[in-house]
């Protein structure tokens, strides 16, 4: 079952914690077979759904008629069509300001800055802003996105009555703004926390340091707080845009409108694979966002490597 | 003086994060107890007839029960099939383990639900997982077991093997000492990803949206965007009350979380 060769190097390399871990007795069989139902389910909706991708975007693959049932083989059409497609190039450039605006900036800035100016004031205060930003993350997409809904609304919106700027369209006017604002809204809880975090492990006798010093604020946070937590800062900057990215939560609020003018990449996906029934098209864009995506983790991931090392 | 200038610059920076995180949620606090309820934000002419709207209508309670089967089904499955791989793989030294554990944790987050959307479709259209619930959850399990493996294989490293090792001393079978000694020794860790997965679920549109057609087995997520009066306009009464009850289980879960577990969500709580 198991090739004799890699198991004799992998014992020589090993032996005694090889003895030693597997104190139940369970055995490489039984084991195997622990790990085969979650591995058969990973494989069949996760990783082969992926693969599939790639022999998908090279069909003309559509959601009804003749092509529904019997789809031809189209080489690099589909990917060449949508490397030409003006939609594409704005939907990459709206992405890019939506994970640049929302994500990386937004979240990231405002969440830092919670997290720093909450170090000082009373608890009480400290709780209420930390309670209000968690539960801005951790109520149902669906929920908040009607409630920017109806805080944008055009008439009877709450925005437009606390402005005094009664019949402004909000969501069709400033499409973009609206999803960013409402991103960074969503996902500040997030940096919030891990910066919190991360500014209890600066420590104090720095700070104190630099106060004596007579430094600024900003001197202090870039001499005496940036070099304890730029590893921090780095994994959560690819975290936050990974998980930016591949957001659905846009499409509830603008569906990618008005005229494309917030179509997002998992707002475009989705439009023309299953709005338009154009699969083998969408299945090309997905591959797209997939590759966008083992960029971001692989950055990710020696970032993490190196912040350990 | 420059003290004073820094209170005062801190204090107004609170009350504008407040404001800013708190304006959005002041409907779903006014408006279910509204007798007149507005799109706008406004001292509500308390009432609860509101929630007998919700009772009366034939698809709101039932998608919460679909929610409910969606997520249980779910966070039954991730839980075992997770438990069994993660406790596998953190005593047994299977070959290729290594890699197996880095290659889940990168395909977990590079396939996402987004990204991955039109095979995901086909595949379950192929399936004939079409709207049917078992569907969703196959596929939402598929997602969410590598990081479920990677939470739990941490927890069982993280456990002294001594308990096992006694219990095969006295003549346990593999399967009766996973049975009594290590499922009990690292029960906070599954009810952890127990609760992890109901979260991730209970918040899902995407899948839902993308493989139920039939609004009879919607959840409260997909549900939401149906709920119209005859003259198309969002019938508010309805979605207020329904918004407030389905975010209420989130909200506890999320209590009961940071109070067992402490205040922190683990990093990689929400993908």
């Amino acid at each position: 079952m198991v090739p004799a060769t890699s198991t004799r190097t992998e014992a020589a390399r090993e032996p005694v914690r090889e003895e030693a871990t597997d104190v139940v007795g369970l055995g490489r069989r039984r084991a195997a077979a622990f790990v085969a139902p979650a591995l058969v389910l990973i494989v069949v909706f996760l990783v082969f759904p992926a693969l599939w991708t790639l022999y998908l975007g090279v069909t003309d693959y559509r959601l009804t008629g003749l092509a529904a049932t019997h789809p031809h083989f189209t080489g690099v059409r589909n990917y060449t069509d949508v490397l030409a497609d003006g939609r594409f190039h704005n939907s990459l450039w709206l992405t890019l300001e939506f994970v640049g605006g929302s994500a990386v900036l937004g979240q990231t800035v405002l969440g830092f800055s919670v997290a720093w100016v909450m170090r000082e004031r009373p608890a009480a205060v400290r709780r209420t802003v930390e309670a209000l930003v968690l539960l801005a993350w951790i109520l149902p997409g669906s929920v908040v996105a009607f409630l920017w809904l109806a805080l944008l609304d055009r008439d009877g919106g709450t925005l437009n009555a606390m402005l005094g700027t009664p019949g402004t369209a909000w969501l069709l006017d400033h499409p973009m703004a609206c999803i960013v604002v409402f991103n960074v809204w969503r996902g500040t809880a997030f940096s919030m926390m891990l910066y919190t975090a991360a500014l209890g492990n600066v420590p104090p006798s720095h700070l104190e340091t630099a106060k004596l010093a007579g430094a600024s604020t900003w001197q202090t946070l870039r001499d005496a707080v940036l070099p304890k937590i730029r590893g921090h800062a780095l994994t959560s900057l690819l975290l936050v845009s990974l998980w930016t990215f591949n957001d659905f939560t846009p499409f509830l609020i603008t569906a990618g409108g008005p005229e494309n003018r917030s179509e997002v990449m998992s707002a475009y996906v989705y439009r023309t694979a299953l709005g338009e029934g154009r699969l083998g098209f969408g299945a090309a864009i997905s591959l797209v966002m997939l590759l966008v995506n083992l960029l971001i983790a692989f950055a990710y991931l020696r970032a993490l490597r190196r912040r350990r090392a | 003086m420059r003290t004073a200038l820094r209170r005062i610059a801190a204090t107004t920076f609170v009350s504008l994060v407040l404001a800013f995180f708190a304006l959005p949620m002041l409907w779903l606090a006014s408006a279910p107890f509204d007798a007149n309820p507005k799109i706008q934000v406004s001292l509500p002419g308390f009432t609860l007839d509101n929630f007998r709207v919700l009772l009366d209508d034939p698809y709101a309670l039932r998608s919460l029960e679909n929610s409910v089967i969606l997520a249980a089904g779910t966070a039954a499955i991730v839980v075992v099939f997770a438990a069994l791989a993660a406790y596998a793989l953190s005593r047994v030294r299977l070959p290729g383990r290594d890699v197996l554990l880095y290659l889940l944790l990168l395909l977990s987050s590079i396939i996402t639900g987004t990204a991955a959307m039109v095979p995901i479709f086909l595949l379950a259209t192929q399936l004939h997982l079409v709207d049917s619930h078992l569907g969703v959850v196959l596929v939402l399990s598929g997602g969410l077991l590598p990081t479920a493996i990677f939470l739990l294989k941490d927890f069982t490293d993280a456990t002294p093997a001594s308990y096992e090792e006694a219990a095969r001393v006295f003549g346990a079978s593999p399967l009766q000492t996973l049975r009594h000694v290590v499922v009990p020794v690292i029960r906070p860790g599954l009810a952890m990803v127990g609760i992890w997965t109901v979260a991730q679920v209970w918040g899902d549109f995407l899948m839902p949206f993308l493989l139920l057609r039939d609004p009879d087995k919607a959840p409260a997520s997909v549900i939401m965007y149906t709920f119209y009066t005859e003259g198309g306009q969002p019938d508010l009464a309805l979605i207020s009350t329904f918004s407030l009850l389905y975010s209420v289980p989130v909200v506890l879960m999320y209590l009961l979380v940071s109070r067992r577990y402490g205040f922190r969500f683990h990093g990689g709580i929400k993908r």
